[in-house]
């Protein structure tokens, strides 16, 4: 293998062999055929662009921005934009540009914290319901339908009420309205697969529910869960931002894009860049991750 | 009508399909050539043989990014190299039609079976919506639907598959076309339905004086049900025969798909298998 | 009875809530015996191989397989003696496993040692090279994908098989290919088959009985001999027979 490194040639020969050696190159190969399958989708490279742009603004935060977020001047209120000030400053007299690049952190925590909690939940309840069928899907798809019952941002709310207000506490709620729709995906593919061959023919080695489940359905069923989660994404954010704006979300000081929305409201006739901005990153992000979305589901659930 | 009986209905000289794809030229069918007249014409070959997109090609119904290209092709005397898209639908349906594998892929399900046909007929023909109900009806009959005014109402879902593929060879023959190109028409039917479905388009093509080209891999229909068979192999006629002659067939591909047929009056221990030669290919 | 059947079926009925798939079917099947089974769509041929497999469980009746009655559950014992060739290569293989994945699944399920070894053994009985290893299904053809699920059938060392249409899917070249590696490996391993198809021609190739039926029923057993001298007793055997030999046209 240390020969084949040598050019970028022979890593693509290698990784696109028909005949691979290895579990790992085969893994490797599979991963490499669908990346070139997904180069090919401009709008999903500009998607993966934007969203790998938010990563490196979130890990480098602390360089990009040239001031502290939290740091007041009531010297410097409501300073339109400029050099010094890229997107001026709010009624505090802090720096929007860098409030806005530390807001990708906040961002980027309420996205993660949601994404393993709803993705396997959902998917668990989903295959589950889907592949026992009977009562245990009569029970966990009724579940499912309560939570769907009621618009997301009014649940999100009911929650937080019950909780208190606080970035924890938000992500808890839109946790717990999110993944309603997950295993209503995750059981429609899992009911299309169990009865397919390949699963009749793992029931004839032996193998135990739970095997097949969670070795053999769940694979399945993971890649148009990845899709659908980053399509939701943009949803999250926005519910985040959302929660942020009643005061629900984010406490101040956090540089939270929709809190920064909110505050940015009253001065939004004189001073529209104290709200524009994050306005406009919320609509970035959001756009950034449905076109990658689209990007993943032309090449993850090609069938 | 300038043509004679005897003249040929289609020509095709040097047909080519070639798929363009980020990997490369693909090419489905590679120069092939024949006529056909009042006559049932076999298109014999496996998968990727290019039996399918011959029939596609002459219908031009090639999905994107194939492109056809032929030094000759005629229907009737008319190019049909030169025709535009418009002019070759129009052609579809009304003068070649084409009845594929499986009905219920092929009907509208959220339509009655009656409708279809008469709609079928309608669009080329300027007719009274109970003129075309009448000769729909009496297109099931002939297609040898027992009851013609009870099939007429019922959804495709409702049909059985024997029925569906029935359904289907009269919504194509209702227009009367003088081609019907019939793709792999019995292959997801049992046996004796088969049977049934075969006698009926046989009928059909011989009162009408039709041509049909009927694709199949099924050598054993083929040779029983055609006149003439071409043999294809990726994409190229390795051999063209009368079908009764199928047996002192040249080609070593031919031979070798008819020996590794297992055969019940040649009981074998072992089927021969077939060795392809690039050869064939050049 | 001192004969012991590797497989025999007494009064097995099937049904799927109003429609009546299987009424009252019985056979036997000797050790090392090939048993066709024959008839058209709705013939309830496919379910009588789902019913044997454990497949399917809304049945009645009595199956013994190798001596021993079989219950609706089967038990880890039963699966290492007999296994089953789905019709459709292209949905018997789960798509996002190697063939290696595949093969190495039976072994680990039930805790089979040298796996390595199985895999490679395996992989060579049914032909297949083993640069082949670590392909996905969507990288074989169809005739290699069958490969790999007899393969997959056979890395448990079963005594039998069950084969479900294994070539219908096939181009009839690579259908000879399969059925004379099929043939091979039954005599090398003296297995018992069940081959369910349509194609009479087929069935008469591969088994030294059949049995036709319609309609959930067994319509007659006769031999391969029977077959080919087209000496079936039944007007409908008979009408199966006449119809796969082609077209014939009146007059």
């Amino acid at each position: 293998m240390s020969d084949h490194a040598t050019s970028p040639v022979s890593w693509h020969s290698w990784l696109t062999t028909t005949s691979p050696e290895s579990r790992r190159q085969a893994k490797l190969g599979q991963l490499y055929r669908q990346w070139l399958a997904f180069k090919k989708n401009p709008a999903a490279v500009v998607g993966l662009v934007i969203v790998l742009a938010l990563l490196l603004l979130a890990a480098f935060a602390p360089l990009i921005a040239q001031y502290d977020p939290l740091a007041q001047a009531l010297d410097q209120r409501l300073l339109a934009p400029s050099a010094k000030h890229w997107f001026g400053t709010d009624a505090l007299g802090r720096d929007i540009f860098s409030r806005i690049v530390y807001g990708t952190r906040v961002t980027l925590v309420i996205v993660m914290l949601v994404v393993i909690t709803v993705g396997p939940l959902g998917l668990l309840i989903g295959c589950a319901a889907g592949y026992f069928g009977g009562w245990i899907d009569t029970v966990l798809m009724r579940i499912t339908d309560v939570f769907l019952a009621f618009p997301r941002l009014v649940l999100a709310l009911a929650f937080v009420a019950a909780l208190g207000p606080g970035l924890e506490n938000a992500v808890i709620a839109i946790a717990f309205t999110a993944w309603p729709p997950y295993a209503r995906v995750a059981r429609a593919e899992t009911m299309i697969i169990r009865n397919a061959d390949y699963i009749s023919a793992m029931r004839l080695q032996g193998a135990s529910q739970m095997r097949i489940v969670l070795k053999h359905i769940v694979p399945m069923c993971v890649p148009s869960l990845i899709v659908r989660t980053t399509y939701d994404m943009a949803g999250i954010i926005i519910i985040a931002a959302g929660l942020g704006f009643l005061g629900l979300g984010a406490q101040p000081p956090i540089p939270e894009w929709g809190a920064m929305i909110s505050t940015g409201r009253e001065q939004i006739f004189d001073q529209w860049w104290v709200a524009t901005f994050p306005g406009i990153a919320i609509c970035v992000v959001a756009l950034g991750f449905n076109l990658l979305g689209d990007g993943l589901r032309d090449v993850l659930d090609a069938r | 009508m300038t043509a004679t009986s005897d003249a040929p209905l289609l020509t095709l000289d040097d047909l080519r399909v070639d798929f363009h794809t980020p990997t490369g030229i693909v090419n489905a069918v590679r120069g092939l050539s024949f006529t056909l007249g009042r006559e049932r014409l076999g298109i014999v070959g496996e998968s990727g043989s290019g039996k399918s997109m011959t029939g596609r090609a002459i219908l031009d119904l090639i999905p994107h990014p194939g492109v056809v290209s032929a030094r000759r092709m005629e229907f009737r005397g008319k190019d049909l190299t030169a025709m535009d898209k418009a002019s070759r639908r129009k052609l579809r349906g009304r003068h070649i039609s084409m009845v594929m594998q499986d009905p219920k892929f092929s009907l509208n399900p959220v339509q009655t079976v009656g409708d279809q046909i008469a709609e079928a007929y309608r669009v080329h023909h300027k007719a009274s919506a109970r003129e075309a109900k009448e000769r729909s009806l009496a297109m099931l009959e002939a297609v040898q639907i027992r009851e013609p005014g009870r099939v007429y109402d019922l959804y495709p879902h409702e049909v059985s598959g024997g029925m569906g593929q029935r359904v289907m060879i009269a919504m194509m023959l209702i227009a009367e076309p003088e081609i019907l190109i019939a793709d792999e028409p019995t292959s997801a039917l049992d046996v004796t339905v088969q049977l049934q479905v075969l006698k009926i388009l046989d009928d059909l093509v011989t009162s009408r004086g039709m041509g049909l080209i009927f694709i199949s891999h099924d050598l054993h229909l083929v040779r029983s049900f055609c006149d003439r068979v071409i043999v294809m192999y990726g994409g190229k006629a390795l051999e063209t025969l009368p079908a009764g002659a199928l047996d002192k067939a040249q080609h070593p591909y031919t031979r070798g798909l008819l020996g590794c047929l297992p055969d019940l009056d040649h009981p074998r221990e072992k089927l021969a298998t077939l060795t392809r030669d690039p050869a064939w290919l050049a | 009875m001192t004969t012991q059947h590797a497989i025999s079926v007494e009064k097995l009925n099937v049904s799927f809530g109003d429609s009546h798939v299987v009424k009252d079917l019985s056979f036997a099947v000797a050790p090392g015996e090939s048993y066709g089974i024959v008839g058209e769509s709705g013939s309830g041929k496919s379910t009588v191989l789902r019913v044997l497999a454990g497949l399917n469980r809304d049945w009645s009746g009595e199956v013994d397989i190798l001596g021993k009655r079989q219950p609706k559950l089967r038990d880890k014992a039963f699966y290492r003696a007999a296994q089953m060739v789905f019709q459709d290569p292209y949905g018997s293989l789960h798509p996002k496993k190697t063939v290696d994945d595949t093969l190495a699944e039976p072994l680990a399920i039930h805790g089979v040692r040298d796996a390595e070894a199985k895999i490679s053994r395996a992989m060579q009985d049914v032909g297949l090279p083993t640069s082949f290893r670590f392909r996905y299904p969507h990288q074989l053809s169809g005739g290699q994908r069958q490969r790999v699920a007899i393969a997959r059938a056979l890395v448990l060392e079963p005594t039998i098989l069950l084969l479900d249409e294994p070539t219908s899917a096939l181009d009839v070249s690579i259908q000879a290919e399969v059925l004379n590696l099929l043939q091979a490996l039954r005599h090398e391993r003296k297995l018992t088959y069940i081959l369910v198809s349509h194609d009479l021609a087929v069935v008469g190739h591969m088994c030294e009985r059949l049995l036709v039926m319609q309609f959930g029923r067994g319509v007659e057993e006769m031999t391969a001999a029977t077959l080919a001298a087209r000496a079936p007793q039944t007007a409908y055997a008979q009408q199966l027979l006449t119809a796969s030999e082609g077209f014939r046209r009146a007059g």
